[in-house]
């Protein structure tokens, strides 16, 4: 028989995952292309010519070297008190009845997206020499007013709050995949409560424990808030370095030179990291694992002293009287750490409305009159403006170039998909502060600086992540063969379109746009520097005032970012189909 | 219903115009071949079944039938002309998908009604044929209930209905019932063919599981690996297999190789009458038509081996003396011997059947 060849056009088909394309040249042009040009000029003179001089003259200030010793000491040590608090946190909801996590699982989303100025500032405030805690002591006669403030432990103690539920929300998932099972089968092959966690419950957790130290180490790195906050000058790390050095005196070489090393070091660690679990465990799937590297062997070793250690102490704990039954230790644990988490913030409230003229607790009289303030200062009506305009405008780019992308990677054979994965998760991966120079960087070339286009221009590049994971899961979850179905019962292209796929993924974009927004409402590192010190944003401005003097107003504004953040929050949390 | 469903040749839709018809449909994808040059009629009204292991191409040819995949080479004829390139949409074909891919964001009704308001029908009539076909499935107290709150069994249903109610010329189901209990799979077969008998619609029902296709099908259509072993109806495919494949896929069957001369069959086992048996062919024998005789009066002899109780048959294992295995059916009744005793076996010769 004549074999019929069908038309090439109707066979040839472009795999949907350049629709990623925009999305990545977006990446590139203001990622990319900006942080290579500041690392470049790291390693010329001001001729133009190759040289060291700039990493010479960096670790050969002693000043310098403080400073980088300080960002990395204090971002381990942060990291370490979040995976220590967050993973009993993270196990506990994971165990619960689906049903009752949905609920407690508010009480840490709410904070994950409470802005870090504000948790700071609380802790400002309530652990100055007039606030609570001193007020306390001193009522119970306990000394004179006590300074928590300005310390080492402080500095760690509110970072660490300040990532914890990001910690928590990261190493979710893959305890949540865990089948708990496991344990009980272990157990019943004879191991004791403590062993089977150990050598069973915890392996299998280790993917998600070592992408929430990841991420908490790198998201530490080129934090500034708590440090500039909380610390002495002892504690200066490299973002408070970068602020004067940039924005003040404009020392590019410099700034590419940390760039560089911030860099360096984010990527030897996500080398590491890639070496024992395989990157795509971020994202909580599974890749397969050497069992006989170094790093194996040496944890089998500590796993079965821990084991060890837990038999010991449990036997202890069971001739303590009243003490056989210790579940409620975790559970009291874990109420006691989303307090904290929350009752900081939600301080404010009281003293918002408070009427003496400076922020106390608990607050004297009653009053609006620090409303009254903010509302009429042009300086925080004009902040609060230019925020909710630059967040719709940045969430709704960052959601338009999501949806594209996330449809034609969701649908890609390609193996390109990873690829584009990886790229859409850089910012999330390049430490923000490096992201804030390096646009500024563009920016200072090309006259966006101090302009409401180019701190938009910023969020939606910070936003992308989130925005993108959030439609990608849904695009991937979604069943394509409804489409198909569609066509067959007649649906043309649009029709589909219009009455199967948007309905069904519709809540799932809103969900992305209002985190998109969230997300640059309480934007600060790319505002500072973008900004310029003339576009306030509403957290530019707060944390202008923060530095200046710490007044009631303070308190009125954080209110209302609390509000504005706690009602956007939940109307996305809704949106999001289950 | 007083009438029981019996062979389909009897089935008065079964006319014998061509209502589809494939010719040397290819479907590569990159090296690899996944249909070599099918060609098949349906005719009008008549449900014939594509069956064939995992991976013998069925879904593929379903999805090149209904504009889904786009086949490398050949043509699609639907009522004489030629639609191969015809959009998806535009074909007058329905789909009952695997997983019933019903639209969760929609209630029964709007399910249903879906391609009614696709092909722009007026509304009253929407809520006619919706009614009414939702009647014939038996699903009118469901109408406003959301997919996830059904059975897989309602599922099922209102996939059928969603096909059924804009009568298509053409339904193909691809293993429709694949993800249901026995039970309900087998009172969906009788609603199945009922719907069919009702309608007239011509059906193409895609299964790997044989029994199903004999119990449903006018024709049955066998597959392996992209090519078609055998076309007929469920009689002749089990009573006169094309090929050993056949043999093998449909019911169970004993074959015997080995050399041919002067009308017997020389193999491993013993000599065996074979009746028209040609030079390059085996012996098929099928179980239940083998009969136990002492050891020394069959064709063959061996010990039973094994013995399974399924109620209205036994089937006995019995093992030869080279180790090959002969399956025997029984009827309910009869005295099964037990375990280690020394049969013989023998048959008709009518029962005989050569393969290839
Ligand atoms: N999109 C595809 N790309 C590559 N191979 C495919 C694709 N779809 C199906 N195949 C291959 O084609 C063969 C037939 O598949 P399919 O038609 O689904 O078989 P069946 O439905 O009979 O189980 C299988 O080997 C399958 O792996
Ligand atoms: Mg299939």
């Amino acid at each position: 028989m004549a074999e019929r060849q069908i038309p090439s056009a109707r066979r040839f088909k472009l795999d949907p995952i350049w629709l990623a394309g925009p999305g990545i040249l977006y990446l590139i042009l203001l990622l990319i292309v900006p942080a290579a040009g500041l690392m470049f000029l790291s390693f010329r003179d001001a001729s133009g010519n190759l040289s060291f001089e700039t990493y010479r003259q960096m670790f050969g200030a002693g000043i310098y070297v403080q400073v980088l010793v300080n960002t990395f000491s204090i971002a381990i040590q942060t990291t370490i008190a979040c995976l220590l608090v967050g993973y009993p946190l993270a196990y506990w909801l994971a165990r619960m009845p689906e049903t009752r996590r949905r609920v407690v699982m508010w009480l840490v989303l709410l904070p994950f997206w409470m802005s870090a100025l504000l948790k700071n500032f609380a802790w400002m405030v309530l652990l100055s020499r007039r606030g609570v805690l001193s007020q306390i002591l001193t009522g119970l006669g306990m000394g004179g007013p006590v300074d928590l403030l300005y310390g080492r432990g402080v500095v760690v103690f509110a970072m660490a709050h300040t990532m914890l539920p990001l910690a928590a929300l990261t190493m979710l998932p893959t305890l949540l995949s865990l089948d708990f099972g496991l344990a009980r089968a272990a157990k019943t092959l004879g191991a004791s409560g403590g062993q089977a966690f150990w050598r069973v419950v915890f392996p299998l957790s280790m993917p998600g424990v070592a992408a929430a130290g990841l991420l908490v180490f790198i998201s530490s790195l080129g934090f500034f808030i708590t440090p500039a906050l909380l610390g002495s000058p002892r504690e200066t790390v490299i973002g408070q370095l970068l602020i004067t050095q940039v924005q003040q005196l404009l020392n590019w070489q410099l700034a590419g030179a940390i760039a560089v090393m911030l860099l360096v070091v984010t990527l030897a660690v996500c080398l590491v990291y890639d070496r024992a679990f395989g990157i795509s465990a971020v994202s909580g799937e599974r890749g397969d694992r050497n069992s006989n590297g170094v790093f194996a062997r040496l944890g089998r070793l500590v796993i079965a002293g821990l084991a060890w250690a837990t038999d010991l102490l449990a036997a202890v704990f069971d001739k303590v009287p009243g003490f056989k039954r210790r579940d409620w230790l975790l559970t009291a644990f874990c109420v006691a750490v989303m307090m904290m988490l929350l009752v900081p913030v939600l301080i404010f409230v009281p003293m918002a409305f408070g009427s003496s003229s400076f922020l106390e607790f608990p607050p004297r009289g009653y009053s609006l009159r620090w409303f009254e303030t903010y509302w009429s200062s042009p300086n925080w009506t004009g902040a609060t403006m230019r925020s909710f305009a630059i967040a719709i405008v940045s969430a709704l780019l960052a959601s338009a170039i999501s949806s594209i992308a996330a449809f034609g990677v969701a649908r890609s054979t390609s193996r390109a998909g990873n690829l584009a994965f990886l790229m859409f998760m850089l910012p999330m991966i390049i430490p923000n502060i490096v992201i804030a120079v390096a646009l500024f960087y563009l920016f200072a070339q090309i006259g966006l600086v101090a302009t409401d286009a180019g701190i938009a221009l910023g969020h939606t590049l910070t936003a992308l992540p989130v925005v993108f994971v959030i439609i990608l899961t849904t695009f991937k979850s979604y069943d394509w063969r409804l489409d198909q179905a569609a066509a067959t019962l007649g649906a043309t292209k649009t029709d589909t379109i219009r009455k199967v796929t948007w309905p069904i993924i519709k809540g799932s974009v809103v969900a992305a746009f209002l985190f998109g927004f969230l997300h640059s409402f309480e934007e600060l590192t790319i505002a500072l520097f973008v900004g310029g010190g003339v576009r306030q944003t509403l957290p530019k401005q707060m944390w202008d005032d923060v530095l200046l003097q710490v007044s009631p107003t303070l308190a009125a504004a954080s209110v209302i970012i609390l509000a504005v953040v706690t009602i956007v929050f939940v109307a996305a949390e809704r949106a999001r189909p289950r | 219903m007083s009438q029981i469903p019996t062979q389909s040749q009897f089935s008065p839709q079964a006319a014998n115009t061509v209502k589809l018809s494939v010719k040397g449909i290819k479907k590569n994808y990159g090296q690899t071949t996944v249909l070599q040059a099918i060609d098949l009629d349906v005719r009008a009204g008549e449900l014939l079944t594509l069956l064939g292991p995992s991976g013998s191409g069925k879904t593929t040819l379903l999805q090149i039938i209904c504009g889904l995949v786009d086949p490398t080479a050949g043509s699609l004829f639907i009522d004489g002309r030629d639609e191969t390139n015809l959009p998806v949409n535009q074909r007058d074909i329905g789909v009952v998908f695997q997983n019933y891919a019903l639209f969760p964001h929609l209630t029964v009704k709007e399910n249903i009604a879906f391609p009614l308001r696709m092909r722009k029908i007026a509304g009253a009539e929407v809520d006619k044929r919706v009614a009414e076909v939702l009647d014939m499935v038996n699903l009118g107290h469901a109408a406003d209930r959301l997919p996830k709150a059904l059975s897989g069994g309602q599922q099922q249903r209102v996939a059928l209905a969603r096909c059924l109610v804009y009568r298509p010329g053409v339904i193909l189901m691809d293993e429709p019932l694949g993800a249901l209990d026995r039970k309900l799979r087998e009172t969906m077969q009788m609603e199945i063919r009922r719907i069919h008998r009702e309608t007239g619609a011509t059906i193409i029902f895609v299964t790997h599981d044989q029994e199903e296709a004999l119990a449903l099908s006018d024709r049955i259509c066998l597959m392996n690996d992209g090519f078609i072993a055998q076309i007929g109806t469920p009689h002749e495919v089990y009573e006169a297999p094309a090929n050993r494949f056949s043999a093998e896929f449909i019911g169970l069957s004993n074959i015997f190789d080995g050399t041919i001369a002067d009308g017997m069959l020389r193999t491993n086992e013993g000599t065996i009458p074979a009746p028209g048996l040609q030079s390059g062919e085996s012996l098929l024998i099928r179980p239940e038509h083998v009969t136990l005789t002492g050891a020394a009066e069959g064709f063959l002899s061996g010990t039973v081996s094994e013995t399974v109780y399924a109620g209205a048959e036994s089937r006995l294992i019995v093992t030869l003396k080279s180790g090959k295995t002969v399956i025997v059916r029984q009827p309910a009744g009869a005295d099964i011997a037990p375990i280690g005793t020394e049969v013989g076996l023998a048959w008709a010769p009518s029962a005989v059947r050569a393969v290839r």
